[in-house]
């Protein structure tokens, strides 16, 4: 027979919080929520039989939505940063901050393992690879631009005060061209990152039989007891506990 | 000598404007710069008595267009009296003296009334290789700014040029083109921002300086936030049109007669702070958008290299010029798919190497037991 049936002692590991989960998934369906509507704002479609003007304001609802939604993705935001302080030692900022040797050293492992495919054996890591933790940092940045970059272009639009106090940005790029400018090449960024990301996760899923897909959902990951010590031996935090709630 | 100085309020008079006349014009200026009833009389009182503020007007590199659009303000005092005939002491365009004896009454003007009047330059300076590139009566033009700015109480900018400019500053910028705040150090430097700017602006300006003896209210850039406040998109009577997603597709179809928004034509209303909308031009005639042309963003730095002018987004830099960020993201994306398309073959035939050695150790450990 060629079934394949093999037991394996795999244990559950509780990886992503609660928090860290909310986010994840606020987090996704605002920034598509955000291309869809910014791209629209940048590329509206042509209509050529329509209403007169005043009986239609579709474009204002796909801004308003946008607007709307930016709100929901900058505090959505400000809470990972939080999150990144408190959390357990999955979520902490440390991580993604390649600070130290060891974490270069694994870029490099993992570019060999997973991109390029030289080595055979996959590398054990509950959180994410250095690699991942570096390109999570890169769109930690482009959130920041965005932000910046989208209240900073808001604050024409709106009297209230919090989008005032990104003016300074606009006047640091040059101007609202600029801005806008940064606030749509950015989008394209997103755009790559979440094709590479969706990609990447069910990759691994695909060949390393952790369950990362669907942990985004749970929480858990699997691991063999092996895998876990060590994955706790690389870890960059020292004594790091683990946090369950 | 105990004669009193004639007032703004007696020149014009002079001038054979009745009072009738001075009081529309207050009216209308204080419209502009947006003063409430007790600012209109400030102003009407300011201007009684107050001798005229003295003007010194220079000109760099520009193309005078600033000039043309003040001498086209719809009330005839603005132009004729502020300007033509009475508070203009040098000016190398509208003076009627030419040479040493303009040159003269410069220096005369400076030093008579040191700390007193009013600089405005029209025009960019030029830095490069010692500033020869602006040469006027034998000294740079930085010079010139640089000893009239000494003795002047504050400085306006006219235009994009003197602003941020302008054309000649565009890329690679040959001459160094440098604006007026940049040059000037120590004097507050009003940015009167436009290619040109307003006629109306301008005056309200002047106005603004003469009345209340301090400087208007400034946003971020330096320009007066009366006037550059609010963006053309704002103020645009196309607005309704863009907010329905109705637009204009190219310049000869249906859209366009009529009347519907100019974005897709690449237009900077969203972009751009001007009065355009409001105050308009030519008397009040029309502005480039109800004419059926975009906005190209003139009163904004670097309007020049953010081209092209018809088109919603800027060219991508060191791209050329036809390449926007979305051709290039487009590009990327398809990149990124080959990459995942390989990579995606690569993984099947490790994870199919992957079960086959699973089977050998099974059939081991079968063959085993
Ligand atoms: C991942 C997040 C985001 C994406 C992908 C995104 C995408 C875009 C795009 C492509 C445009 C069109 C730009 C153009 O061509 O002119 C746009 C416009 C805009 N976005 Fe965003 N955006 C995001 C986040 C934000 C945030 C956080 C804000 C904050 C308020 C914001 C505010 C704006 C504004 C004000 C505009 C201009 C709208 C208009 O003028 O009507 N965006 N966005
Ligand atoms: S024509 Fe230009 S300024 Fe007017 S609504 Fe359209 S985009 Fe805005």
């Amino acid at each position: 027979m060629d079934t394949q049936i093999k037991t394996a002692q795999y244990k559950e590991v509780y990886v992503w919080e609660t928090p860290v989960r909310f986010y994840h998934w606020i987090n996704a369906i605002s920034i598509l929520i955000l291309s869809v509507t910014g791209y629209l704002i940048g590329n509206p479609p042509a209509i050529t039989q329509a209403v007169e003007a005043s009986y239609s304001y579709w474009f204002g609802i796909v801004r308003f939505i946008h607007f709307a939604t930016a709100y929901v993705f900058f505090f959505n935001f400000l809470m990972r940063i939080y999150w990144g302080f408190v959390g357990n030692q999955y979520a902490r900022w440390t991580n993604f901050i390649p600070f130290k040797k060891a974490q270069w050293k694994e870029v490099v492992d993992v570019l060999r393992v997973d991109i390029v495919q030289l080595q055979e054996k996959p590398l054990v890591k509950l959180g994410h690879n250095a690699l991942a933790s570096i390109t999570y940092f890169l769109t930690f940045i482009a959130f920041v631009l965005m932000s910046l970059t989208g209240f900073g272009i808001y604050s024409a639009m709106s009297d209230s005060w919090f989008p005032q106090q990104f003016t300074w940005f606009v006047h640091l790029l040059g101007g609202d061209l600029p801005a806008r400018q940064l606030h749509h090449i950015l989008m394209w960024f997103f755009i790559v990152f979440a094709i590479i990301h969706i990609y990447l996760t069910i990759y691994h899923d695909y060949v390393e039989r952790h369950g990362v897909l669907s942990s985004m959902i749970g929480g858990w990951k699997f691991a063999k007891d092996e895998d876990k010590k060590a994955d706790q031996d690389s870890d960059t935090i020292e004594n790091a506990e683990e946090k369950t709630i | 000598m105990s004669r009193k100085k004639p007032t703004v309020y007696d020149e014009i008079r002079a001038q054979g404007y009745s009072r009738r006349d001075f009081l529309k014009f207050c009216g209308m200026m204080g419209a502009f710069l947006g003063l409430e009833a007790s600012g209109i009389t400030q102003m009407v009182k300011a201007l009684e008595t107050k001798p005229r503020l003295p003007l010194i007007w220079l000109h760099g590199q520009e193309c005078t267009c600033c000039s043309e659009s003040f001498i086209r303000s719809s009330h005839p005092i603005v132009a004729d009296i502020l300007l033509n005939k009475v508070s203009l002491d040098y000016t190398e365009t509208l003076m009627a003296a030419a040479g040493h004896q303009a040159e003269a009454a410069r220096q005369a003007t400076m030093e008579k009334y040191k700390g007193e009047y009013l600089l405005l330059v029209e025009g960019s300076v030029p830095t490069k290789d010692d500033g020869v590139y602006c040469v006027i009566g034998g000294k740079t033009f930085e010079n010139i700014v640089n000893e009239a700015a000494e003795g002047a109480k504050a400085v306006i900018a006219w235009g994009n040029c003197a602003s941020s400019g302008c054309v000649q500053a565009a890329n690679p910028n040959p001459t160094s083109a440098t604006p007026i705040h940049k040059i000037v150090k120590g004097k507050p430097v009003i940015n009167v921002q436009g290619c040109p700017p307003i006629a109306e602006v301008m005056a309200g300006v002047v106005v603004h300086l003469l009345t209340f003896d301090r400087l208007p209210q400034l946003d971020k850039h330096g320009r007066p936030k009366a006037f550059y406040s609010r963006r053309i998109h704002d103020t645009c009577y196309r607005r309704p049109n863009y907010d329905a997603g109705l637009f204009v597709e190219s310049f000869d179809d249906d859209n366009a007669r009529k009347g519907y928004c100019l974005y897709k034509m690449g237009c900077r209303g969203p972009v751009t702070y001007n009065s355009c909308g409001v105050i308009k031009w030519n008397n009040g005639v029309s502005f480039p958008i109800q004419s059926g042309h975009p906005c190209i963003g003139c009163s904004e730095a670097n309007f020049w290299d953010n081209g092209p002018f018809y088109s919603h987004l800027p060219s991508f830099p060191g791209f050329g010029i036809e390449k926007n960020a979305d051709d290039i993201g487009l590009a990327l994306g398809a990149i990124t798919a080959t990459g995942i398309a390989a990579h995606a073959v690569a993984t099947n035939i490790r994870k199919r190497r992957l079960i086959q050695s699973g089977r050998m150790k099974d059939k081991k450990q079968n063959s085993n037991t």
